[in-house]
């Protein structure tokens, strides 16, 4: 195909087929072959859509969407409940913080005193362990399950959504956080720890003044992320967007959900570009 | 922000209310007043939930979770559930990267005419925008209860962010090779074929892979609205207050997203060594 001499003899002396079609061939037959038991499991049998019943029950339910629900009652209900959705996530990300930030500093490395004699102590080692064993088990529990499990404890309402939510992203904060504080430059650290200083004063002093943007970038990162999962956690009951939702759902109001819907869309849309803002202005 | 005039040779004194201080120090008082008022307006029961009713009940809750029920039945249901859990979140990745695909094609800014970019970069964006667990909720009407509803829902969120991502890779592919194939004079759908994909494959994958880990563990709650896998067995229970097989059925689920957390590390360190 390196050829200087014109397209013409090119084409003339390439191979009338793609030369390596046997090879996709067999990888295109292989995959359908793994693709079949999938499609067994996951019962996916969309003509059943098409069937004639349930077209019209789809039909009726998206023709509804058309108008919005515009009524006074209904739209302040809205209002009232997307407030809410924001103030279970701000409220959530701020528990979070107060769960991640003393964890992160439990957990992180470069604090440690005893590693600047070189290997860090069996104590201190363990209990930087032991942190991070907990920010993993409460981060590896999706915030669902979380929101489940406290809506059975402390009943329906926004106060499950707010634990669920400080739990699992005081885990993700923690864990990031404490990577981010690792990643800093050590030599100031390790000097001020050498000439005496305490841990906190070694983060206050070092620590911070080199993380603070990235650290603020991240946690208003999460909050945009809690706002989208503060909605989410609304279907299990845990109050705000997803709860009204969901019982507009129930109640089949297609004119309800596609307010919802597009408040929603809007609302993220809203976080999205503030946090950007926010972390752009950061840098 | 601040360093604007650090090269210059006067140094201005921040002006005021507006400078880059102040204006930070704005920003901090309209958070705090955020977090002021969500506490204060969402009537939080901080008193159901540490009061000594509340940590007895609570005590009680999580005493009920032991033992987790191992009966070889059950366990084989369960790993069923973690089967169809799997196959939703690949099959949703692998729908969600055909038609990301087909519909990057027409939104990435090198290839199409623009009256087809505006229409497919809105609807990557709505498809995006709105969560799987509120697709599956949806979907629920025109598909039914059980896995189709939770893959498609998969798919179609997973659809918007696959989209996205390779718009922006194909827009950023360097344009050499399809050039040199269009003033030969091929056709386009062959430029298309043999320089501009095969140039992207690899990133292609990256990401839809970097998906699929995620649709794992979205698989798995899914099932909360009915939508199958793991999530929907936890939920059945947990309404049955069948606190065992809840256990059981949680201990898959963490199971599952550790397996995924470690088998993606040590394929990224594999990959990156």
């Amino acid at each position: 195909m390196a050829n200087g001499s014109g397209s013409a003899v090119a084409s003339a002396r390439a191979p009338a087929r793609d030369p390596a079609w046997r090879g996709r061939v067999a990888w295109l037959v292989a995959g359908c072959v793994l693709l079949w038991p999938m499609f067994v499991l996951t019962e996916f049998r969309p003509w059943q859509m098409l069937d004639s019943r349930s077209l019209r029950v789809t039909a009726r339910f998206l023709a509804g969407f058309m108008p919005p629900a515009l009524g006074l009652e209904f739209l302040k209900q809205v209002a009232v409940e997307t407030w809410r959705t924001v103030a279970i996530a701000t409220a959530g990300i701020s528990l979070a913080l107060l769960l991640a930030v003393p964890l992160a500093l439990l957990a992180t490395a470069a604090l440690s005193v005893s590693s600047l004699a070189g290997r860090m102590a069996a104590g201190p080692f363990v209990v930087r362990q032991a942190a991070r064993a907990l920010m993993v088990a409460l981060r590896t529990v999706p915030e669902l399950v979380w929101a489940l499990v406290f809506v059975r404890v402390v009943g329906l309402g926004p106060t499950s959504g707010v634990l669920a939510i400080a739990l699992t992203y005081g885990g993700m904060l923690g864990k990031v956080f404490a990577e981010i504080l690792e990643s800093c430059d050590a030599h100031p650290t390790r000097t001020l720890l050498a000439n005496g200083s305490g841990r906190l004063q070694a983060f206050f002093y070092s620590l911070l003044p080199q993380a603070a943007p990235e650290l603020t970038s991240y946690a208003i990162y999460r909050w945009e992320c809690a706002i989208r999962s503060s909605v989410v956690l609304g279907f299990v009951g845990a109050g705000g967007l997803g709860q009204l939702m969901d019982g507009s759902l129930r109640m089949l109001r297609a004119s309800e959900v596609s307010t919802i819907l597009l408040v929603f869309i809007g609302l993220v849309a809203l976080a999205d570009g503030m946090s950007a803002w926010l972390r752009r202005s950061l840098r | 922000m601040s360093r604007d005039h650090a090269g210059g040779a006067t140094h201005p004194l921040p002006s005021g209310m507006a400078g880059a201080r102040a204006r930070a120090g704005w920003v901090v008082l309209a958070a705090l007043a955020l977090v002021v008022a969500s506490f204060w307006s969402l009537d939080l029961q901080w008193g159901a939930l540490w009061s000594r009713d509340a940590a007895h009940a609570m005590g009680r809750f999580v005493a009920e979770f032991f033992p987790p029920d191992t009966s070889p039945a059950f366990v084989h249901k369960v790993v069923l559930a973690t089967g169809e859990t799997l196959a939703m979140s690949a099959l949703g990745t692998l729908l969600a990267a055909v038609f990301g695909l087909l519909l990057a094609l027409p939104a990435a800014r090198s290839h199409a005419h623009p009256l087809w970019r505006v229409p497919t970069r809105v609807l990557l964006n709505a498809l995006r925008a709105i969560p799987e667990l509120v697709w599956a909720s949806l979907l629920l009407i025109a598909a039914g209860l059980g896995p189709m509803a939770g893959t498609l829902a998969l798919a179609l969120h997973t659809t918007g962010v696959l989209g996205r991502l390779f718009v922006e890779a194909i827009e950023n592919t360097p344009p050499g090779p399809a050039f040199a194939l269009r003033v030969q004079g091929t056709r386009p759908a062959q430029v298309l074929l043999y320089a501009t994909l095969p140039q992207v494959a690899p990133q292609l994958l990256s990401y839809a892979l970097y998906r699929w880990e995620n649709n794992i563990r979205a698989a798995s709650i899914l099932g909360v609205v009915g939508a199958g896998g793991l999530g929907q067995m936890l939920s059945y229970h947990l309404g049955l207050f069948q606190m065992g097989r809840t256990a059981t059925v949680l201990l898959a689920m963490l199971a599952l997203v550790l397996a995924v957390d470690a088998a993606s590390y040590f394929a990224r360190r594999a990959m990156t060594r």
